[in-house]
């Protein structure tokens, strides 16, 4: 019998990543509407310039997504290369916002580098595992990879340390994955946790660097704080949504209280205006998108595509638990924004490149086997 | 081509089973916040949003016994401008100069400010607010609020007070009756952005204001104002400190008249209309009214620090007839006669023999007359106000008996007048009277009462013995008329007899037909009184207190009027400043008070009466 080449292309991502988009664009409108008042004079300020971004993100995710992923495998190296240069090129030339050089100015447009650093890093490691996976068994190679990674984790620290931790979880994922053992990672995990522990211990007893306890005291007690403020106010929003919220548009957290509500904090805003419901759906789209990404990496017709988008999904869910984490104040603050939603240029560029690259590993799936026909597209 | 091997499939399920369950926990989290803590968080979030605003309730007035309005309230109107409404600046600034009067450079100074909201001008009359909103200018606020606001400026200023900043009363009326007048508060809940700008349609939660109750007082516009240009004219003529006046019904304590002058203007309380302090006892201080001041008030003002300023200013405010205490002098002489009556220790017909001082124990009390009175009897004794007789009555009572008839006087306690600051009798201890303390005591020497009190304590022994209680206060209405509360007063019974009452006002009928007081008299009406010359601490400064105390119709009193002029220059006989006043006073508003002149006797011929006399 002559096997039908049944190609796939995944339509269930595709509509979450639209669904996401379009719910993201709906929430910053209502977040940022007071803000882009008050700041530019145009209530929809920061909406309109997400929407540029999101249609040259939509362009991007289809032309990847056309394109056979394996193209990508040669610009491994360059593609490390050039996102470290352009963060080192940032800490020199970069915009100066509340403290941080992380902006490069395009004249065009201005880009974060830090977020090409994310999907470089995935690139590259992907391309350095798939090639050698034999060595994966050997816990020697894990190490070796994870340190060809610190060095972009480490110049990403420099002026971003929210992203570096991001990058440093992306590759720690990829090397858990593409190892079969397990005893070494939960070692190396209980040393990390030790280390930190040690770390707290001496901090405690040692004043010069009691300085950076404050994010931790802030953090336990965020009213004692005047640096508590935006997660006090984060809680605020919170607590004041309740079961069903205050309704679309009706938060007054995002009225100045939440600083810059449409960035970071904007998941408080959501829990606002749509309560716990909507926060539910909310971490529920994010886990069925997780789980597309899931489906398709362990469907994936090679490791390399498999590593890719598991790349991305320990990206996005990094992302997603961490924002959430910061928000409801179950870890100590750091800056990361909430995928898809929160206001941010690059980064709904390079996440929406993303998902062009995990629907092409999608396209690349081949069913040998009687396919189910409900998950299942013909193309020629 | 490298397989995606099982393991490496087994792991990507460990992973996204790993980030399964951290945002199922994370869901635990959202749920104990938004649930289990969603109260505490929505309530302080509701506590940072929500902006309590006052609507002011509108102060009762105060109205006299003839209606006139005494405190009432001016809408006054504050101008402000919210920057961020602000359109046609130019247009703003134009309008607001003009209406305004103010100087270009000060409005645009706060037109141009980038604050959410600036004042232009608080105060501003209504007349004008309503004129600006009709422009119509976007971003120009006027907003609408009360202010206390007496039509008569300076009438009855110490028995009114006036209202501060929040509008709570400060002296007066105004204090004593806060409770009626200042009515509730209303609120307005709105909500606000961080900036704490209000938001439009927020639908703001109200709560109405409920206005103060009207208070309605015995004082009468028409005698208070006849009073206050009797004094005024004394004060002037004899370059007087102060004049004080008081009119009251002595039947039931109502308070028709209380002049304290020099007065002030109540819709300016806060500028001095005294003269400096080294001025101050020169013969300067008889301008009369507040509003002559202002100049001087002003000058004054900025050469003295906030501590001299605001005690000028709390003298300024002393209702004298009631704050402050004097000597009585002879007009206490009407108190120590009732006693004797009443415990009959002298009749009518006693006679007494005054060689022009008396002695007592070594002490030789001198009588005003330097060569005595002579032989008279107890009737002329008091019509000469002759102080060896008053010793002799004071002696003959003894100190156990005076100060019992002081205390059922109740000249001992305060007279509960509903003015605040009411001062206390300042009388020896009994254990510390001797019989020199007690002579003097006995014609008004050597203590000192409020004029309230010596107006209070012979109203209720002229009146049949009721000691009644002296009052402004007679009902409270609200705004529609509807009678809320009527004030009620206590009266004590039988103080002295009816029968003593009555001969206390023949007796000082006679005074004032016959007697020391003629000059109070007027053609066709009975009259009784008692004048008064007291002497002020130091001896030796020769300050003199000139009073008369008369009633009218003598056979039943309605109306009883105690003068005080304080240091009067030139002559200082209470019979001969002092009584013409009441005079004055008696001629306008017997007449007024619809008391028609009858039958009475002739004034006699008898001296003058003064009821100096100095302890040697």
């Amino acid at each position: 019998m002559k096997q039908k080449r049944v190609r796939y292309f995944d339509y269930s991502l595709l509509f979450i990543v639209i669904f996401l988009i379009c719910f993201g664009l709906v929430m910053l409108y209502s977040t940022s509407s007071y803000n882009g008042e008050l700041k530019f004079g145009d209530a929809a300020f920061y909406v309109k310039r997400q929407i540029r971004a999101t249609l040259l993100g939509f362009v991007c995710m289809f032309i990847i997504a056309r394109i056979d992923y394996h193209f990508w495998k040669h610009f491994w190296l360059l593609a490390y290369i050039v996102a470290m240069g352009l963060c080192i090129l940032v800490m020199f030339v970069g915009e100066e916002t509340n403290g941080s050089r992380r902006w490069l100015d395009l004249k065009v447009i201005s880009f974060q580098p830090s977020e090409l650093a994310k999907l470089a890093m995935i690139v590259f490691l992907a391309v350095i595992i798939s090639n050698a996976p034999k060595a994966m068994r050997n816990f020697r190679s894990l190490v070796k990879v994870i340190v060809l990674a610190l060095p972009m984790v480490g110049v990403v620290a420099m002026e971003n340390l929210s992203t570096a931790i991001i990058i440093l979880g992306i590759a720690v994922a990829l090397v858990f994955v593409s190892s079969p053992k397990y005893l070494q990672f939960i070692l190396v995990a209980l040393g990390i946790v030790a280390a930190g522990g040690a770390f707290l211990l001496v901090s405690l007893l040692d004043e010069n660097l009691a300085y950076r306890m404050e994010r931790i005291f802030i953090w336990l007690e965020p009213e004692k704080y005047e640096k508590g403020f935006q997660t006090l106010q984060g809680l605020y929003a919170i607590g004041s949504g309740g079961l069903f919220g205050k309704g679309l548009g009706a938060s007054m957290q995002k009225l100045g209280f939440v600083p810059e509500a449409q960035n970071d904090m904007i998941f408080s805003i959501i829990c606002e205006e749509l309560g716990l419901f909507g926060a539910i759906c909310v971490i529920l789209l994010f886990l069925l998108l997780i789980w597309r990404f899931m489906v398709i990496a362990n469907n994936a017709a090679d490791l390399y595509g498999a590593l890719l988008v598991t790349g991305i999904m320990a990206h996005v869910a990094i992302q997603v638990i961490l924002n959430i984490a910061v928000v409801t104040n179950t870890i100590p603050n750091t800056g990361i924004s909430l995928p898809f939603i929160s206001y941010g240029g690059t980064s709904v560029l390079f996440l929406m490149a993303e998902m062009g690259l995990a629907l092409s590993v999608s396209r690349g799936i081949q069913f040998e086997e009687e396919p189910e026909p409900m998950a299942i597209r013909r193309t020629l | 081509m490298q397989r995606n091997k099982t393991y490496n499939r087994k792991k990507i399920l460990i992973v996204f089973l790993g980030v399964f369950l951290v945002l199922i926990s994370l869901t635990a989290r959202l749920t104990y916040l938004m649930i289990f803590r969603s109260e505490y968080y929505g309530q302080k979030a509701e506590d940072l949003h929500e902006r309590e605003r006052d609507i002011k309730a509108a102060r009762g007035e105060i109205i006299d016994a003839t209606g006139t309005v005494l405190a009432t309230n001016r809408t006054v109107c504050t101008i402000s401008v919210i920057h961020s409404q602000l359109q046609d600046k130019e247009r703003v600034i134009r309008v607001l100069c003009e209406e305004l009067g103010l100087s270009e450079e000060t409005v645009r100074k706060r037109v141009e400010k980038n604050s959410s909201i600036e004042r232009v001008k608080s105060n501003v009359d209504k007349e004008t607010g309503d004129k600006i909103r009709a422009y119509g200018l976007s971003g120009v606020k006027v907003d609408e609020d009360y202010k206390r606001y007496y039509p008569y400026d300076s009438l009855a200023s110490k028995v009114l007070g006036f209202t501060g900043g929040d509008n709570q009363g400060i002296i007066g009326l105004e204090v004593k009756y806060e409770e009626y007048l200042k009515g509730t508060n209303g609120k307005i809940l709105t909500l606000t952005d961080a900036r704490g700008v209000e938001i439009e349609n927020a639908g703001e939660r109200r709560a109405e204001p409920v206005d103060g109750y009207n208070l309605h007082v015995s004082l009468d516009y028409n005698i208070q104002m006849y009073a206050q240009q009797a004094a005024a004219r004394v004060l002037e003529s004899k370059e007087a400190d102060s004049v004080s006046v008081i009119l009251m019904n002595p039947q039931n304590g109502e308070i028709m008249g209380m002049v304290n002058l020099p007065e002030f203007n109540l819709n300016d309380p806060f500028t001095l209309n005294l003269q400096q302090p080294e001025a101050a006892d020169s013969s300067e201080t008889a301008e009369p009214g507040a509003e002559a001041s202002d100049t001087t008030g002003t000058e004054t003002a900025a050469e003295l620090t906030p501590e001299e300023k605001q005690d000028l200013l709390n003298q300024m405010w002393r209702n004298q007839c009631i704050n402050d205490t004097y000597e009585p002098g002879s007009t206490f002489k009407i108190i120590t006669a009732s006693a004797a009556l009443e415990e009959q220790v002298v009749a009518l017909d006693d006679s007494f023999f005054c060689p022009g001082f008396k002695m007592v124990e070594d002490r030789k009390i001198r009588c005003h007359k330097v060569g005595g009175h002579g032989s008279e009897d107890f009737i002329h004794g008091i019509m000469n106000s002759c102080n060896p007789v008053f010793i002799e009555l004071g002696l003959r009572l003894g100190i156990d008996n005076m100060y019992d008839y002081f205390r059922q006087f109740g000249l001992l306690s305060k007279t509960n007048i509903d003015l605040p600051g009411e001062a206390a009798t300042i009388m020896h201890k009994k254990e510390n009277m001797g019989q020199v303390e007690l002579a003097t005591v006995a014609f008004g020497q050597s203590f000192q009462i409020t004029p309230m009190q010596l107006a209070t304590t012979v109203s209720s022994l002229i009146n049949g013995g009721n000691r009644v209680t002296p009052h402004f206060g007679v009902s409270i209405q609200d705004s529609e008329g509807n009678l809320i509360e009527e004030l009620a007063y206590e009266t004590q019974e039988g103080i002295v007899s009816e029968e003593t009452s009555e001969t206390m006002r023949m007796l000082l009928e006679k005074v004032v037909s016959e007697g020391s007081g003629k000059r109070a008299y007027i053609e066709g009406y009975t009259i009784g009184g008692k004048t008064a010359t007291s002497q002020t601490l130091p001896r030796s400064a020769n300050r003199y207190i000139s009073s008369f105390i008369g009633f009218a119709p003598a056979e039943d009193p309605q109306v009883l009027a105690l003068v005080i002029i304080n240091n009067p220059k030139g002559i200082y006989y209470g019979g001969t400043i002092a009584a013409p006043v009441v005079q004055e006073i008696f001629s306008n508003i017997l007449p007024y008070l619809g008391i028609e002149p009858g039958e009475t006797a002739e004034p006699g011929n008898s001296g003058e009466a003064v009821g100096e006399a100095g302890m040697e």
